[in-house]
């Protein structure tokens, strides 16, 4: 899977995980340009693309991303 | 069955702020993060039909607010109180405890028995108290069980102890089973270390909605709402095969086949029949077909005594449970249809939403293992009475029939023979009375709910007249049915604070011999004026007009009678000597 699928299915998991179906994401995309994006609602969104990808994030991970493309490269390392 | 965490999360979104669902005040107390747990919550209960609103406490502050008589937990006054006290804080406080690691569980149990004093000595607030999940730390593996300073030893002994010590004994404490999820889901399932580690949380989203349903299941079932009956589809459902095409020898139960999937099967039915669910069949068959196994195969376990409403025939199925609601009288969100058959199912929960129908399994050898997972039959009480619930209702069936051969109703009435047992309540009708405060929806003119603490209290108390009221007739025993609460509101006036009767024994002109018995009971204290209310819910309707029925005049959106012009009424129930 390349960069652009995985955001294009990462945008399908914060649309549906965050209700909200006008988030575009880029690899520039922060929590703070999305308003339902929450420190709360951020382990709603590790949950859910874990289990699109079927993969673990380690502890360490969820704490390091400063945007969405980091999390993009988390995801293909595994 | 579950909905996942985002669509409980969307639900309260979505949810309109001035809904007419009833409003319930929880307190959420925790030792660990509870955001998420107070989002579940919310989300399950408008599943179910309450609109919690919760006050949730910053973590770790347990003892402090339960302790300050002047906390904000108080103040804010909460019908029912979660107490989450996590298995990772307990391995926490374990490990600090070196001294004391032998008295661990029993030192654990008394301070938990101290928060509910507390709460109970300054509210009414029931507790809910989650138990705990055990964490087996691995430090002298199988032989922990033999060593009883060990963690897993101590934890095993806590989570009895709050059985045996606290749930048997305390009337307002209530356990949120915890540790049975685990046992069904599995530690790995309930427990995210990644995000634990991050966030404090120790429940995983997956589990969110499992543990809340429980919680919020507790709280609807002391509310009143809960099932009540089981409606059984029979082939492939109750036994393997077809009665119809394989005929008696050859439908599967018992050693026959995987048989034994449908032996356990009934097994199961059986106890939650004799622990007071109705058992009704609803099958697609000729009676006569159908019921032939209930006679004639050994290795039935369900017979037809247990059964109270039998419906065998060509007709649609959701028509058939109209008609089994129609006879038990009870609502369609208290049912619980059993089918094989997608199509029936489908076609009951389009015409009756309220019906709850699970989604069994194509392998009937899942069945038990499925409906395990749904905890379908929570409750929050249990007496003896229920266990004859199923007389009950076939003889109400059979009272049906006779009224038909007569003309006019009063010549009806005369030949049962009724005769109504009526009492102030004692220990022996506590539980019984109790239990109706919390069961009964529809006659039910306030919806007052009382625990066996509270109805002690009313006993005590001299502000307060009670009467409970019991009916038998030629046909048996009703047992307890009408429970009537009256208040002191001045030197003169008595309130009705709860008049409920079961709806069994509705049109015996049992409300009039009632009604006269509030009286005798007004004017031998002296009083002048019998106040009622009539307070809506979603459930009470057919009682909107109790009061006016009875000639009392509205006043003030309340209903009164004086005493001194009330014409007894005539009834054909005799009072018990």
């Amino acid at each position: 899977m390349n960069k652009d699928e995985i955001l294009q299915k990462l945008t399908g998991i914060f649309r549906e995980e965050l209700d909200n179906n006008d988030i575009n994401l880029t690899t520039e995309s922060t929590a703070e340009d999305i308003e339902e994006w929450d420190s709360l609602s951020h382990i709603q969104l590790i949950v859910a693309v874990e289990k699109a990808f079927g993969i673990r994030f380690t502890s360490s991970e969820i704490q390091s991303w400063n945007n969405v493309g980091e999390m993009i490269e988390s995801i293909n390392s595994k | 069955m579950y909905k996942k965490f985002s669509e409980l999360k969307k639900n309260i979104t979505r949810h309109s702020q001035n809904s007419t669902l009833k409003k319930i005040k929880v307190a959420l107390l925790g030792d660990t993060a509870t955001q998420f747990l107070n989002v579940a919550l919310k989300g399950t209960a408008i599943n179910e039909g309450f609109e919690l609103e919760i006050f949730e406490a910053d973590f770790g502050q347990i003892s402090r607010q339960i302790f300050d008589p002047s906390s904000e937990y108080y103040e804010f006054n909460a019908d029912f109180t979660i107490i989450f006290e996590s298995s990772h804080k307990l391995l926490n406080q374990y490990y600090k405890s070196y001294d004391s690691q032998l008295k661990f569980a029993e030192d654990k149990i008394n301070h938990i028995e101290k928060l509910y004093e507390a709460i109970q000595s300054r509210t009414k607030s029931r507790v809910i108290y989650c138990n705990f999940p055990i964490i087996d730390n691995q430090i002298f593996g199988n032989f922990s069980n033999k060593v009883e300073s060990s963690f897993v030893f101590q934890q095993n002994k806590l989570n009895h102890l709050l059985n045996a010590q606290l749930a048997i004994e305390k009337d307002n404490f209530f356990i949120a089973d915890l540790s049975s999820i685990q046992n069904k889901y599995g530690r790995d399932f309930m427990f995210s270390p990644n995000i634990y580690v991050n966030t404090e949380m120790v429940l995983s989203l997956n589990v969110l909605p499992i543990v809340s349903h429980y919680i919020v299941g507790i709280i609807s079932s002391l509310e009143g709402r809960f099932k009540k009956c089981l409606i059984l589809d029979l082939d492939n459902t109750t036994w393997g095969g077809i009665i119809g095409d394989d005929g008696l020898e050859k439908i599967q139960i018992g050693s026959l086949g995987i048989g034994k999937a449908f032996s356990e099967f009934q097994h199961w039915i059986k106890t939650l029949q004799k622990r007071g669910i109705i058992l009704a069949v609803c099958s697609k068959n000729d009676e006569d077909k159908a019921k032939e196994p209930f006679e004639k195969h050994p290795d039935m376990v369900i017979k037809l005594d247990d059964i109270s409403v039998f419906v065998a025939n060509w007709e649609n199925k959701a028509d058939n449970i109209r008609k089994i609601q129609n006879i038990l009288n009870i609502g369609f969100d208290s049912m619980v249809f059993l089918d094989d058959n997608p199509f029936e199912r489908n076609l009951v929960r389009e015409n009756l939403p309220e019906v709850c129908v699970p989604e069994l399994p194509e392998d009937p050898a899942e069945y038990l293992e499925y409906l395990y997972s749904l905890n379908l039959f929570e409750t929050a009480s249990f007496s003896q009475n229920d266990a004859e619930r199923t007389k009950q209702y076939q003889i109400e069936a059979e009272r049906a029939t006779a009224l038909q051969n007569f003309t006019n109703v009063e010549d009806f009435l005369q030949s049962m023979n009724m005769v109504s047992d009526v009492q102030s309540f004692n220990n022996f009708s506590k539980p019984r009375v109790s239990q109706l405060t919390q069961r009964s929806n529809q006659f039910n003119l306030r919806t007052v709910r009382y625990t066996e603490q509270e109805i002690d209290d009313l006993i005590q108390s001299g502000d307060h007249s009670t009467l409970s009221f019991t009916l038998e007739d030629k046909y048996g025993d009703n047992g307890l049915i009408c429970v009537i609460i009256l208040e002191k509101k001045d030197t003169e006036t008595l309130f009705i604070n709860t008049w409920l009767m079961s709806c069994r024994v509705l049109k015996r002109g049992m409300e009039d011999f009632t009604l006269n018995k509030i009286v005798e009971t007004a004017k031998n204290n002296g009083y002048q004026y019998i106040v009622g209310e009539y307070l809506p819910t979603a459930k009470n309707q057919m009682v909107e007009d109790h009061y006016k029925k009875l000639g009392f005049a509205s006043h003030e959106g309340q209903w009164i009678l004086n005493v001194n012009e009330y014409e007894p009424k005539e009834v054909y129930i005799t009072n018990k000597i």
